[in-house]
């Protein structure tokens, strides 16, 4: 008989979720799920937007407090009730997004995450001690380096040294290689992966790449819906056996081949130069022309200007200098001149730059043609009637899933959002398309459904642009594929051909 | 692999068909009218604590307030004169909120709008008075909309914030005034308060029949009927709408934001300066610095507590039009001085902005089934 609490097992930790029941208001987000994540192994939590995944590791963390349900840590049942009480049991969640601060050095930040940092910070020994640690660690970063300084790869290693620094023993990622390129990603996750191998480390790691879960991890847990679907040693799995778990039985949109000719420039970019929001310049000299009928992809890591070219594209921002031709005409991203050349934007996070929240969804996918006939009686007169009829086909066809059309579309979910823009800006015509990121967060069932349209734009002979940071998306779409690094092109390739070890190098700028 | 859960869920369509509930329908509704009336009840009880510190029983000042606003007919059409001028100031501010511009140099719009009609109304005296009363509402509109435009355009072409610009022009519009009125504009025989010249009775609007009520209640329930309609019916509020609402899709639908910015900032100023013209046509007769008596700064709180919307400021500029009609009685009865209901109006001004805050928060109308 053992008397008081048992000290935790050292070395890596095992986590046990029971029975776990998350209830927000009336929507069940988990229902009653089982994970079990073996000490001193590389776990892969699967599943779609929305299957749960962020909910159950929020309540590992204690960010929330399950409805029903437990945690065991080490085999002992916890009630962990804030992310403090999990840090102290030695768990340690990195964020998709950096949680550094930019401004300061690498070595200031790991000191100042420490729950004990003195009100006299003792630098000489500080940095003599974080040496010490860093020859430990698998992986190096300049400690006297501003984090704003370091590439994205080096951001992520930091915040994994900052968890293994506060000495923690289980590890959850969340999508932790969604700003890395291929390469990064591999060096990261394979040095984790050498520590799990060593006994030091549990990994949780939550993902939508399966080549990841296939090189990296040892077992899987597929959500779908809030409920586990299903789990089991990566080694007797096929990523087709993963797709379809969690997917489940919901039929996808199928995308049509790619047919049809290439036809003559369509869209071309003449020494486009814009500067982003601090005044830097963020697009720097882009030349680049896309033919009807072909599909350019642009690869690249976020923030190497292909959001602030976008945006110039867009009537968002304007350019410094440089020439946009379409057809050969000057375009300054008119409504009229919109208009003539049938122009298709599908913007990244939609919410917030195609649509306005508190306008219905009706009103939101007659945006492009509330000034013209049926919709507008004499050319000012708003048609309801036409607004709603429009709206419903739309919604029929489109499979936007709305309670009724005069629902504000903030009310909507992502990829009905995104559904609502696809009526609005493929309901039409097509002859020039530029698409930005359109599968950011959305399900299955939406990304089909978006590559598809996009492709059948295509095939009718549009000039589609495609601006993406996920390279399979644009491997699977692109007939073309340029690589934007620091503003500028600096590498084409004809996907059919692209090698990703290439594709990759230049993303990361050699 | 063992699947554990593998039933088929259904798709969580909602079905159309589904009638929402009361709350759900007019939750929304009901909660723009529940806010700002108890933000009212709540700014309406300090008033009474402020006023129970002057030693007066706040029962006495509620019931008073009544009677000096709706208790009489006389009172009510006191009220209803004070009301006409707030609907078209408060359009001032609300018109640009639509694009999500805070314009609160109604004032400025009101005082340009007035100088400008009553010049008019001065160079054309042998005009018959429907000719010089059409040309003074032309002029005023004209004068207090390029007032507001400006700030529009300093905003569209050289970024300056439109709220502190409008303001400061409110300034500079007094002073244009107060220079004419006392310089080349100056009735020789006004010697205490420099004023200019009378327009002449003759071209005065005059009252609606049977009433006290001047016409100007009647042109400020046209303007804001008239401003709902553009706003909610046409092709043009439904651009300034998206524009109000998402300044990123306005563009990438390729709306002109410029030009949308210009025209709702001349119709807002227009509002206001057709207020400024009402002032002289109906009620002063001359221009003189007796204008800036703050119907374009209580505008502002018309507005807002109106949520913005040009039919809802209807009911509150009388509401607030009432509350300025009972200073009077106050005075009288109470012996509380005449700037006491400007503390009233400055505490509801408070409150309407820290109620803000509630929107969407109160879970009973949320509507949730």
């Amino acid at each position: 008989m053992i008397i008081g609490e048992t000290p935790l097992p050292s070395g890596a930790l095992g986590v046990d979720v029971v029975a776990m029941t998350m209830r927000f208001g009336g929507f069940t987000a988990l229902d009653s799920v089982e994970l079990k994540v073996r000490p001193g192994s590389f776990h892969a939590l699967l599943g779609e937007n929305g299957a749960g995944k962020s909910t159950l590791v929020k309540c590992i963390m204690g960010y929330y407090r399950a409805t029903q349900g437990g945690v065991l840590v080490g085999g002992r049942e916890q009630a962990i009730a804030n992310p403090k009480e999990a840090h102290a049991l030695g768990l340690g969640m990195v964020y998709q997004h950096f949680t550094l601060v930019p401004a300061m050095t690498v070595a200031e930040n790991l000191v100042l995450a420490r729950d004990d940092v003195p009100a006299v910070v003792d630098w000489t020994k500080e940095k003599k001690q974080l040496a010490a640690f860093l020859s430990r660690m698998p992986f190096k970063v300049p400690l006297d380096a501003k984090v704003s300084d370091i590439s994205a790869g080096e951001r992520q290693k930091c915040e994994i040294l900052k968890q293994l620094y506060l000495k923690r023993r289980f590890l959850i990622l969340d999508e932790p290689t969604s700003v890395l390129t291929p390469g990064e990603a591999d060096e990261v996750l394979g040095m984790l992966r050498a520590m799990v191998v060593a006994g030091d480390l549990t990994i949780l790691m939550i993902t939508h790449k399966f080549r990841e879960v296939m090189a990296f991890a040892d077992d899987v847990t597929i959500l779908r819906r809030g409920k586990l679907a299903g789990r089991g040693r990566v080694a007797d799995l096929t990523p087709d056996d993963m797709a379809r778990t969690m997917i489940g039985a919901e039929q996808l949109t199928v995308q049509p081949p790619r047919v049809g000719e290439v036809g003559e420039p369509r869209l071309e970019l003449t020494k486009l130069t814009a500067l982003d929001d601090a005044g830097a310049i963020a697009v720097h000299g882009v030349s680049l022309a896309v033919r009807g009928g072909e599909i350019v992809g642009i690869a690249g890591v976020s923030g190497n200007g292909q959001r602030q070219l976008v945006e110039v594209l867009a009537g968002q921002r304007e350019a410094e200098s440089g020439e946009i031709h379409i057809r050969g005409d000057l375009y300054s991203a008119s409504r009229e001149e919109m208009r003539r050349h049938k122009m298709s934007l599908l913007p990244e996070e939609p919410l917030k730059n195609a649509c306005v929240g508190g306008m219905s969804v009706a009103d939101n996918i007659a945006f492009r043609e509330f000034d013209r006939a049926p919709f507008a009686s004499g050319g000012w007169w708003l048609n309801r009637s036409a607004f709603r009829k429009d709206a419903e086909r739309k919604i029929g066809l489109y499979k936007i899933k709305t309670r009724t059309p005069d629902t504000p579309i903030s009310a909507l979910s992502g990829g009905n959002v995104q559904r609502a823009v696809l009526a609005r800006e493929l309901g039409g015509e097509v002859e020039v398309l530029i698409a930005a990121n359109p599968c950011f967060g959305l399900d299955f069932a939406a990304v089909a459904q978006i590559h598809a349209e996009i492709m059948a734009a295509r095939n009718r002979g549009a000039a589609v642009l495609l601006v993406s940071e996920d390279l399979d998306e644009l491997l699977e779409l692109s007939d073309r594929l340029v690589v934007m690094f620091h503003g500028q092109l600096v590498h084409e390739a004809r996907a059919s051909e692209a090698n990703l070890t290439e594709i990759g190098r230049h993303m990361a700028g050699h | 692999m063992t699947t554990e859960a593998a039933d088929p869920v259904e798709a969580v369509a909602v079905s159309p068909a589904a009638g929402p509930g009361f709350l759900q329908r007019y939750g929304t509704t009901i909660e723009y009218i529940l806010i700002p009336g108890a933000a009212l009840v709540g700014a309406l009880a300090v008033f009474g604590i402020f006023v129970a510190l002057f030693g007066k029983n706040p029962l006495d000042l509620y019931f008073y307030m009544y009677q000096g606003a709706f208790g009489t007919w006389f009172s009510w059409q006191n009220t209803l004169t004070r009301a006409a001028p707030l609907i078209l100031t408060a359009l001032c501010t609300a018109l640009p909120a639509q694009l999500g511009m805070v314009i609160i140099g109604g004032e400025g719009a009101l005082l340009i709008g007035a100088l400008s009609a009553t010049s008019i109304a001065l160079a054309i005296p042998w005009a018959p008075p429907l000719v010089v009363q059409i040309t003074m509402v032309c002029a005023g509109v004209v004068g207090g909309g390029l007032w507001i435009t400006l700030a529009g355009a300093l905003r569209q072409y050289r970024g300056v914030n439109e709220t502190i610009s409008s303001l400061l022009l409110v300034y500079i519009g007094l002073a244009i005034l107060n220079h004419l009125v006392e310089g080349v504009m100056r009735d020789p025989s006004s010697l205490n308060k420099p004023s200019t010249r009378e327009i002449g009775a003759a071209n005065m609007i005059g009252s609606i029949p049977g009433t006290d009520v001047h016409w100007g209640l009647v042109f400020g329930v046209v303007a804001a009927f008239a401003s709902y309609v553009l706003i909610y019916h046409t092709v043009f509020g439904f651009a300034a709408r998206v524009a109000g609402g998402n300044i990123r899709a306005a563009k990438i639908v390729g709306l002109g934001v410029g030009k949308l910015i210009l025209t709702i900032c001349f119709l807002a100023g227009g509002a206001a300066g057709l207020a400024g013209m009402i002032e002289v046509a109906a009620v002063q007769g001359r221009t003189n610095a007796n204008l800036a008596a703050g119907y374009g700064f209580t505008g502002i709180l018309v507005a807002f507590l109106a949520r913005q919307n040009p039919l809802a400021i209807i009911p509150v500029a009388i509401l607030l039009g009432g509350i300025s009609a009972s200073g009077g009685l106050l005075q009288r009865r109470l012996g509380l001085p005449d700037a006491s209901v400007l503390v009233l109006q400055g505490i509801i001004f408070v409150f309407v902005l820290a109620s803000d805050a509630l929107y969407g928060r109160i879970a009973f109308l949320k509507g949730k089934s």
